[in-house]
């Protein structure tokens, strides 16, 4: 089959690989149809991420159609059309049962290596580093699926493949950014970073019932979409003092609820902790850690800052003085996606959310390289790029 | 090695309190490293003003290295269990640094007296450098930890919670040929009567190594405790124990093994099979076992199935 490899820093080739098999009784093999490239796929082009092999599948957003299936499964049958969480969770180990599917305990094989850098592990993800498992990832022709009978959802029809596609990943995403708002009526939420997931933090936070949202980003194209389709309020942060707009556009009270949508860039650990350490530390010169000291700042007396953007180690100056004195909540983690996607799926079939509005390419799997550098490059206003094997 | 397993847990209970301290200056000292490494890589003109020695760019590309130098150093030692060899990796480091300065003072360029004050602390951490290697090089046994005394004695405990009732879990190890499909390192286990085994373990390039063992211990829903028996290529004594987890969460399954490697060339080589991260291993052998009580079998990846690093893509 043809699957979308890492073959080294900024090198992605599409190549013909073994198709894969099933390896538990509980797996399923699924054609897919169509799979999207992440903001988070980026850390590894980049070559941030330790723990990667050359020849590595990517890619942890897709759906498609089940070919076949293990023993043990039940569930989903050949032939369904479904979209796949990309947290890999076992649905019944401690974390599974109280519902923190990403933090599943039964689904990482290298666990070893995420403790060692995390101090627990997490789940196994599909297509991202052999830290968080070493599984293939989904853009490709097939892709294996375990536990298949705890994360695929069936997708009915009427549903198109771009309106589902997204809830195996930024849709929930984004969505969890909101819900740890613990949003009130009347609350004013600023979200930094108007990617596909801010976008959508921006749409959820509207629809848990913010009365404003302000979208914070450089590209104007993207604060222009968070705008037009989201009703947001923008800033852009290369124009204005973020903190002393957010402050006139509250009275001085700062906003009620900061999301976090843009993250450091790397995540970090492996056997060149020196190396992968200080490409981390150069990074943090960068603008990317300013985002959560300027969100703890900005917030008002009281009030949350919600973390999704993706963090990898350690942070340096970090507000704790701010945090503690002023009474603040800090909620995060990676998402436990297989907890929103039935309610997300009726809200986008009753029309409360398009989740296609962030999407400004379509490419054939063959393109994916291409893909890859104009989503890096924001080329061509890109937002979103989707492929398809076929 | 003759300790059983609940008196090795007594003695790693008694020895905590210094064990703690050890490494609590050994992981002041990484955070110290990190911190000047990060300050080495980010800012050298900073650091080269500070220590006195002209901000040239053959300065700041040195201190770099550097940087990068006690940026590894610092992650060795917060993220090993045993993390010696990388605190003499300081010393080493340590030593570099002062030769450097001494270098640096015969420059008339430099800053003299700055030169001086960083030399003095360099000076220092030198000599907290060495108090922490030898420490850490005669460190005794500790609970939940790995420890190897000069006599080559590795004593380890592990724990994990299964989502089970001891009965089940006891049960499942009880039947000693099950324990390959969680030990890792095992290719059989055979029982040859009620309390005699023969294992037969599998090394790297293909060596393997057998020995017989037998059951010590045996408190049903409990605690199994065995040994490696006379004529084993190596000393070899484990123990499990199974208690019903607070807060209803199943079980809690506790580990303990101990090994000496000491002896002939045979029994340093079964040592060097077993002994490398046998923490770690046996860490990895629990949450396999999770794995099975809980789901019925061990989860694989596209690159878990192969042995060694392997691409994450379906195998041929």
């Amino acid at each position: 089959m043809r699957a979308t490899c890492w073959m080294g820093k900024t090198d992605v080739r599409v190549q013909n690989v073994p198709d894969p098999k099933i390896l538990n009784q509980h797996d399923i093999i699924v054609r897919v149809t169509a799979t999207a490239i992440c903001g988070s796929d980026l850390h590894l082009y980049g070559g941030f991420m330790p723990t990667m092999e050359s020849g590595d599948i990517l890619g942890h957003e897709f759906m498609g159609e089940v070919v076949d299936t293990g023993r043990n499964v039940k569930k989903v049958k050949k032939g369904d059309r479904v979209v796949v969480p990309f947290p890999i969770a076992c649905g019944a180990c401690f974390s599974c049962q109280r519902r923190m599917y990403s933090l599943c305990e039964n689904s990482n094989p290298n666990a070893g290596i995420a403790e060692a850098m995390l101090g627990h592990s997490i789940s196994g993800v599909f297509g991202y580093s052999h830290m968080l498992g070493g599984f293939a990832g989904g853009q490709a022709e097939y892709v294996r699926v375990p536990f298949a009978d705890v994360g695929p959802l069936v997708i009915p029809e009427g549903v198109t493949d771009e309106q589902a596609l997204f809830l195996s990943d930024i849709l929930p995403t984004g969505y969890m950014g909101a819900e740890m708002c613990d949003i009130e009526p009347g609350d004013t939420v600023a979200v930094w970073g108007a990617g596909p997931v801010g976008i959508f933090a921006m749409k959820s936070a509207y629809l848990l019932g913010a009365e404003r949202v302000i979208a914070i980003d450089r590209f104007p194209y993207r604060l222009q979409l968070a705008a037009e389709k989201v009703g947001a309020v923008p800033i852009n942060y290369e124009e204005s003092d973020v903190a002393e707009v957010l402050k006139d556009m509250t009275g001085g009270q700062g906003p009620d609820k900061c999301i976090d949508a843009v993250g450091l860039e790397a995540h970090t650990h492996g056997v060149s902790y020196a190396y992968d350490r200080m490409k981390q530390a150069v990074m943090a010169e960068t603008d990317r850690p300013i985002v959560l000291r300027e969100a703890i700042r900005a917030c008002r007396n009281g009030g949350t800052v919600s973390v999704i953007g993706v963090y990898g180690g350690f942070i340096d100056k970090f507000p704790m003085g701010s945090v503690m004195n002023r009474s603040l909540t800090i909620k995060a983690g990676q998402c436990h996606v297989h907890r929103y996607m039935q309610p997300l799926l009726e809200r986008i079939q009753k029309g409360e959310i398009d989740p296609t509005m962030v999407i400004t390419h379509r490419m054939n799997l063959d393109q994916a390289a291409e893909g890859y550098r104009m989503f890096s490059d924001k080329l061509d206003n890109c937002e979103k790029v989707v492929l398809r094997p076929n | 090695m003759t300790a059983t397993a609940p008196a090795s847990l007594q003695t790693g209970q008694r020895s905590q309190g210094k064990q703690t301290q050890r490494s609590t200056l050994a992981k002041g000292l990484g955070w110290f490293s990190i911190g000047l490494g990060v300050a080495e890589v980010i800012t050298p003109g900073v650091v080269s003003k500070l220590i006195g020695v002209k901000n040239d760019a053959k300065t700041r590309k040195v201190l770099r290295g550097y940087g990068m130098r006690e940026l590894a150093a610092g992650f060795g030692i917060l993220t090993h269990s045993r993390p010696s060899g990388w605190v003499w990796s300081r010393v080493a480091g340590d030593v570099v640094d002062l030769a450097s300065l001494a270098t640096a003072m015969r420059t008339p360029a430099n800053d003299k007296s700055r030169l001086a004050a960083a030399t003095v602390a360099v000076a220092g951490i030198t000599a907290l450098d060495v108090v922490c290697g030898q420490r850490l090089s005669s460190q005794t046994p500790t609970e939940s930890g790995t420890s190897s005394t000069q006599d080559n004695n590795t004593k380890v405990i592990r724990s994990i919670i299964v989502n089970s009732s001891p009965e089940a879990a006891y049960s499942f190890w009880h039947n000693f040929e099950n324990l390959p499909q969680f030990m890792t390192y095992l290719e059989s286990v055979k029982s040859t009567d009620t309390i005699r085994s023969h294992w037969v373990a599998k090394g790297p390039l293909g060596i393997t190594t057998e020995w017989d063992a037998e059951v010590v211990r045996d408190e049903p829903n409990r605690l199994i405790a065995w040994k490696s028996l006379e004529g084993a290529p190596l000393d070899l004594a484990g123990s499990v124990q199974f208690e019903p987890s607070p807060g209803g969460r199943g079980t809690v399954i506790r580990v303990h093994m101990d090994f000496a490697a000491e002896g002939g060339a045979l029994k340093s080589m079964a040592g060097k099979i077993l002994g490398t991260d046998l923490g770690m291993r046996i860490q990895h052998d629990l949450r396999n076992f999770k794995q099975i009580l809980e789901l019925g079998e061990v989860t694989q990846s596209d690159a878990s199935i192969h042995s060694g690093m392997h691409p994450a893509q379906p195998a041929a």
